[in-house]
């Protein structure tokens, strides 16, 4: 099966106040195959945003691969990352990262815009099918917090990604919304094919995914930095 | 790929309509820069033209010794003092003159509430033309008779006044109403003139012999004092006339008259060309009009200033919403393109605002110098700064908008969507 998501070698690092290089991502291989939905176990620190980062392009990587659907995010400037992203990748947030001052059909167009291009008919269809039909017209304050994350959903699959990334997508939600908010993450992805990339911390929310890999086992920066801790 | 415009429009509609007044204010500001600067050239250049141009029916004017300026002032535009008196042999003499196709004598002196008395001859009404090709029509009665008392009424005055045919009026001596004093003499209106759109709509016109014999009148034309006896006609030794409009036969008559007039001359000062001598005034007035442009430049300045402040000043609050717009994958090129789209848009709206600023500026500086002087402006006429304004506004605008865009430029997205954990 053709891989949606290859990463060889990955690396990024930031540099500390105190001038020091510091390693937060450096994942020797990882890979998602096509509309394969995998959980990240990840706690606070172990670099889960910033691997998540750098698979959306929104981070420039220092080394190493990643390839989407055969396109290496890490080789391209950051307008080629900003097309790729556009075009192929979704992103879920934690903090949902609505636009406040648009309607929720406008920030589902918005998901659009920047790739294959705005659709009206698609956008109302995925704000239906998230159970927001009668919601199209309202500003994300109108709307409460677990519809907030609906719209979130919608506009992160409104452009046909081929890999959709969330990160504590459940993170601001009680454990009922929780519930339903993974539920409708996951169903949407299998029907419109896109892959799941979810990081959590979450044992309930892990809980299920066939396919939990624990970040710290993957990216070597974590085991280093907790090395460095526990030396020091 | 790159976003659609109507996409981008959409992100600028709701930026602008989220920060409404601030926006309004902003547009404001630029619609008060773009019609003062429109306004200060358009008014400069029409004054001039309304002024220098061929409007008054005459090519020179003859009068006492002294300043051309003052007499073309007194004479063609009813304003400032006359310079004194010639003798009426003078007025025959240029009127004899084969340089010379038409001369009008003026005795000026005396008013009615504010309005100036001009004592002529017929002649001025029928031989006249304004600028307008037609003849100084009648709205209503009759040209003044010779010997009558009896007045023509120009159509501001009739108006303001409230003057119509058949009413009377006692002139007074003197051209400020207040310190005026009230001859015992009356005129009755036979005419009330058609607006000319031209100084003439603001003076009361009488026949010359009826200044000559206004009560309290003295006549020195000849030195000595005279005055009119009631039923005896005046000997032209003592008529004298403040000036004498002429229409010249050819332009060389106005050269060869002028150096003999100006150049040997004691007695009389000929002002010629008219058109020049309003244009060494705006000449000498010309400072002014370039402190109100440095005026409208400051302003301009500050419009561009607050285009540039008003989005800079959202830029902190909105550096969340660029990121999320780059993690939607807009490029960096498209944020900073909707914050220049926001300038522009802020501008063009307060350009089409200026617009009406400018007509607005207009009508009111055509209302004064109308009022002031009977000239009229042309608010509606084309004048250059009323495309070189809106063009070089919006290119001013778009420019304030690079800072704040490249502030948004610069924005990092990770640091800006989110806590990272």
């Amino acid at each position: 099966m053709a891989l949606v998501l290859d990463i060889r070698d990955l690396r990024k690092a930031f540099r500390a106040p105190d001038g020091e290089t510091v390693s937060i991502v450096d994942v020797p291989a990882f890979s998602l195959e096509e509309a394969a939905h995998v959980a990240l176990r990840g706690s606070s620190g172990s670099g889960k945003t910033t691997l998540l980062h750098l698979i959306a392009g929104i981070l420039q990587a220092d080394g190493g691969q990643i390839r989407i659907d055969g396109h290496d995010m890490a080789a391209l400037p950051e307008a080629g990352r900003d097309a790729l992203r556009a075009g192929r990748v979704g992103y879920i947030f934690q903090t949902f990262n609505l636009l406040q001052a648009f309607t929720a059909l406008e920030n589902v167009l918005l998901g659009m815009m920047f790739g294959r291009g705005a659709d009206v008919a698609r956008a109302t269809a995925l704000l239906t099918r998230v159970g927001l039909g009668d919601r199209l017209h309202y500003r994300p304050r109108q709307l409460s917090v677990g519809q907030q994350q609906r719209v979130a959903v919608a506009r992160a699959l409104a452009h046909h990604p081929r890999i959709v990334l969330a990160d504590e997508p459940t993170g601001n939600l009680d454990l009922r919304h929780a519930r339903e908010a993974l539920g409708l993450i996951r169903d949407t992805c299998r029907e419109q094919g896109s892959a799941l990339l979810l990081v959590s911390h979450d044992e309930q929310v892990l809980a299920g995914f066939d396919t939990v890999v624990d970040l710290a086992s993957i990216n070597r920066a974590v085991a280093e930095a907790s090395t460095v801790e526990r030396t020091q | 790929m790159t976003a659609r415009a109507p996409g981008l429009l959409l992100l600028v509609r709701r930026s602008l309509r989220q920060h409404l007044l601030s926006t309004i204010v902003t547009a404001v500001s630029v619609a008060l820069a773009t019609g003062l600067t429109m306004a200060v050239f358009a008014i400069r250049d029409q004054a001039y033209v309304a002024f220098t141009g061929g409007r008054t029916g005459f090519d020179a004017v003859l009068g006492a010794r002294g300043s051309q300026l003052q007499l073309v002032l007194n004479a063609v535009f009813h304003l400032e003092t006359s310079p004194g008196n010639v003798p009426w042999s003078l007025y025959e003499a240029i009127k004899a003159d084969p340089g010379v196709a038409l001369a009008i004598p003026y005795a000026v002196g005396d008013s009615y509430e504010g309005y100036r008395i001009v004592g002529t001859t017929p002649e001025r009404f029928s031989a006249v033309e304004s600028a307008t090709g037609r003849g100084l029509a009648m709205e209503a009665g009759r040209v003044f008779t010779p010997e009558a008392d009896e007045a023509v009424v120009g159509s501001v005055v009739a108006r303001r006044l409230g003057l119509r045919v058949g009413d009377e009026f006692a002139p007074a001596h003197g051209l400020v109403a207040e310190a005026s004093a009230p001859h015992d003499d009356h005129c009755r209106v036979v005419g009330i003139m058609a607006p000319t759109n031209s100084p003439s709509d603001r003076v009361i016109w009488i026949p010359i012999d009826g200044v000559f014999r206004m009560s309290g009148h003295v006549l020195r034309g000849t030195g000595r004092p005279y005055r009119a006896v009631e039923g005896e006609p005046i000997p032209d030794e003592h008529r004298e006339v403040s000036a004498v409009m002429l229409t010249l036969a050819d332009p060389q008559a106005g050269f060869f008259l002028s150096q003999r007039i100006n150049g040997q001359g004691k007695v009389a000062t000929l002002a010629w060309p008219i058109g020049r001598v309003v244009a060494e005034l705006f000449d000498r007035i010309g400072w002014i009009t370039q402190v109100l442009a440095l005026v409208a430049y400051l302003v301009v300045a500050v419009a561009a200033g607050s285009v540039l402040a008003s989005i800079y000043n959202t830029m902190n609050e909105r550096r969340r919403e660029f990121a999320i717009l780059r993690a939607l994958g807009a490029r960096r090129a498209v944020v900073s393109l909707v914050i220049v789209l926001e300038a522009a848009t802020i501008t063009a709206l307060g350009v089409i605002g200026g617009g009406v600023v400018y007509l607005g500026i207009l009508a009111v500086a055509r209302a004064v110098i109308r009022a002031q002087t009977g000239v009229v402006l042309d608010v509606l006429a084309w004048h250059p700064a009323l495309w070189m304004t809106p063009v070089a506004l919006l290119a001013l605008g778009a420019l304030a908008g690079l800072v704040p865009a490249w502030k948004a430029y610069r924005t990092d997205v990770a640091d800006h969507l989110s806590p990272t954990s």
